[in-house]
């Protein structure tokens, strides 16, 4: 057992820092600017993360769990408003159905809870939505029969939600009126594909929210120690201090579980996989609604302002909370992993 | 990156898993029932023997030499066997082995690894608890040797010890943190009285109060220099606040799990909050897993026993007293039974708090130590 980063991996991290920094929203140029975001999306098409779970070597991925978590923390960080795991869970549906790539970028179709793939069993377009869906207009759907232990792959075309919960990432709605166009699936999806699948974006999801939780944690700890009331920084104060240590033991504990999940997305057998991932992602959602709220906190009047980016962190954790699952949704799939049936873990969601 | 065994721990783990199916002792929880004290020491003993104890330490006391993962393969094949989880005195260790001569090292390390020789640990006083430094017990020299007046409270495992990693004050001329040494105390001499303390949950083996009153010490059984008794403190308490240390993930996984299966017998028993109690104790137990797997990984480059066994520390008080509020829920009060077992796991889990230093005090070093927030 060795957990730390290979030197590939820690100079793919120092890669996507770099990039996020120069052309996210967090350090570079507002969120406002319409000159930046086509440049940072411009600057992730070229790095090609959005196809390292495209097919490598085999019928693997071209890179594990791992890296593609490294990267979604990352633009978690920096608020990055760029399509990454919407396409990138896309691609690696494609390739477990034998699907071939993707002629642009594209996501997947969840139910309205957000907490599994959206699916059809009549040839209808179910009702779905889209998160971190990239501008082309299509997403991915399950497409089954009544049987429902073999699903092949449809597409559907989408039309633009109106979210405004999180304002750098893209949510859509499925186009109801349209038809399903089936694709050519060599191999159809078993439940442990799903399973595998759903881990991945547990996985991410988690990156994610550690992601967002050190930016808005760095975000408060340097007001803290600038913003000044009765003469004193206001990180001096015992309670405020201890509001923060809080947060930073909370975002440790979740970088512990998210680095296991994205791990255990490729390493352990899929239903082994998939209730490491929920737990994982039922520890990071609940402490990263702490972080971002501690933030806003700390920020005081100011982290109540439009202009403050502590909102911006806060709004794309509830996001991440509720995508694959929300937290007793996910306590109830470590339950059932553990032999206990309830109505949050049993509901698998597919039928 | 990886979490799996390499095959020197796969192979590892598979004779400690036969082993343990041999020989769990089957002893009752360290923290509700006096009986496990009585096994204790056979216990520490019988995994030592079978090579299965103090795998990270120097081969020279005792050890193995071998990386600090064989530790969490042992506390984890514990734990999946309901076995007693391994005794805890690593932070004993580690005080000795980085102050104490080579002499003091080779006299007593090798009883403590082994399990022959037990020990208390006497730091805290009735007016020196988080303010550690301000303690009162003193040591003043006459020959060869201290002679010791003073009252030690929170006493670990007093009653059983052959020997206290005492500290007292040896200078009174200089700042308080300056004038503390440490002493290997023995136990069993007239200047030396100790009584149990009842816990909150009933049990009286755990904790015990010391009375000194002209006890002897041998100027060679000092540990480390006349002074430095306070950095010993730091680096003992500092591996006291460290759940791969302490071998605590095992405690709580195998609490979990006891509760799991109560559950699965009676499924209709329970309703959903009390499920949602239980589902947050195994995320909160695979937590601590899992954060102390990443702990030892980042000291493979180096990184030493810092601040950051504070943060481990509050972790792991989080994960006690998630785990104390499910067996409050799952397993409960006793009411109307003679049971009161998961009662007393409840009751145990509020010390988690206080003891090996408050919470509080833990959020402070935090502040200063790895936030480094500015001071008022």
């Amino acid at each position: 057992m060795d957990v730390r980063l290979s030197p590939e991996q820690r100079a793919l991290r120092d890669t996507a820092t770099q990039v996020v920094d120069r052309l996210g929203p967090a350090r570079g140029a507002p969120l406002a600017d319409v000159e930046r975001a086509p440049r940072l999306a411009g600057a992730v098409e070229a790095s090609g993360w959005l196809e390292l779970r495209d097919s490598g070597e085999g019928d693997g991925p071209l890179t594990s769990g791992v890296e593609v978590a490294i990267v979604a923390e990352e633009l978690g960080r920096g608020l990055a408003d760029v399509a990454f795991v919407g396409p990138v869970m896309a691609a690696d549906m494609r390739r477990r159905a034998g699907a071939g790539p993707a002629t642009a970028p594209e996501s997947v179709l969840l139910d309205r809870t957000l907490s599994w793939p959206a699916c059809s069993l009549n040839g209808e377009t179910p009702a779905g939505v889209v998160v971190d869906a990239p501008p082309s207009r299509t997403a991915l759907v399950l497409v089954g029969d009544d049987s429902a232990a073999w699903w092949r792959l449809g597409g559907v075309p989408l039309r633009s939600g109106h979210s405004q919960l999180d304002l750098t990432r893209r949510c859509a709605v499925a186009d109801d009126r349209a038809a399903i166009v089936v694709l050519e699936t060599p191999h159809p999806l078993g439940s442990d594909d799903v399973a595998a699948w759903m881990a991945l974006g547990l996985a991410l999801t988690c990156a994610d929210l550690v992601g967002v939780m050190r930016g808005a944690f760095e975000l408060a700890r340097s007001y803290a120690s600038t913003r000044r009331q009765y003469g004193a920084p206001i990180g001096s104060f015992q309670a405020l201090q201890h509001l923060l240590v809080d947060a930073y033991v909370a975002l440790e504990g979740s970088r512990s579980v998210a680095l296991h999940a994205a791990w255990a997305v490729d390493a352990l057998a899929a239903p082994d996989a998939l209730a490491a991932a929920a737990a994982a992602k039922a520890y990071c959602a609940r402490a990263a609604l702490g972080v971002c709220e501690t933030s806003v906190q700390v920020h005081g009047g100011m982290g109540n302002t439009w202009d403050c980016l502590a909102h911006v962190f806060l709004r794309r954790a509830l996001l991440s909370i509720e995508l694959f699952g929300r937290a007793d949704t996910n306590v109830g799939r470590v339950l059932a992993h553990h032999g206990i049936r309830t109505p949050a873990g049993s509901g698998h969601g597919l039928r | 990156m990886d979490f799996g065994d390499a095959p020197a721990e796969s192979e590892f783990r598979l004779r400690l898993r036969a082993w343990v199916a041999e020989h769990n002792p089957e002893l009752p929880a360290s923290s509700t029932d006096d009986g496990y004290w009585a096994g204790q020491a056979a216990w520490h003993q019988s995994l030592y023997d079978a090579g299965f104890f103090g795998m990270s330490w120097p081969a020279a006391v005792g050890g193995q030499d071998l990386p600090s993962v064989f530790d969490v393969i042992v506390d984890e094949e514990l734990a999946a066997a309901g076995a007693p989880p391994r005794p805890s005195v690593g932070y004993l260790v580690q005080g000795i082995l980085e102050h104490g001569s080579d002499d003091v090292k080779r006299r007593f390390l090798p009883g403590v690894v082994n399990g022959r020789d037990r020990w208390c640990q006497g730091f805290s006083e009735p007016d020196a608890g988080s303010d550690l430094a301000s303690l009162r017990t003193r040591a003043d020299r006459h020959d060869d040797h201290y002679v010791v007046h003073g009252h030690k409270v929170w006493t670990s495992y007093s009653d059983d010890a052959e020997w206290c990693l005492l500290l007292a004050r040896t200078d009174h001329d200089v700042a308080k943190h300056k004038g503390i040494s440490a002493f290997a105390l023995p136990m069993r001499q007239p200047g030396v009285q100790q009584r149990p303390l009842r816990m909150i949950n009933g049990i009286t083996k755990e904790f015990g109060e010391v009375l000194l009153d002209g006890a002897r010490v041998p100027v060679a059984n000092m540990i480390g220099g006349p002074g430095e008794g306070w950095a010993l403190a730091m680096t003992v308490v500092s591996h006291e606040r460290e759940p791969g240390e302490l071998g605590y993930v095992a405690r709580y996984s195998k609490l979990v799990n006891e509760l799991a299966a109560r559950v699965r017998k009676e499924p209709d028993a329970y309703g959903t909050e009390q499920m949602q109690g239980l589902g947050w104790a195994m995320v909160e137990a695979e937590m601590l897993r899992l954060h102390v797997r990443r702990r030892l990984s980042d000291r493979l480059s180096g990184m030493s026993h810092g601040p950051e066994g504070s943060v481990d520390k509050l972790l792991m008080t989080e994960v006690e007293q998630v785990v104390g509020h499910a067996a409050l829920a799952i397993g409960g009060t006793g009411v109307g039974s003679d049971d009161d077992t998961w009662l007393k796991v409840y009751l145990y889990s509020r010390a988690q708090s206080v003891m090996g230093g408050t919470s509080q005090i833990q959020r402070n070093l935090v502040a200063r130590r790895i936030l480094e927030l500015p001071v008022a």
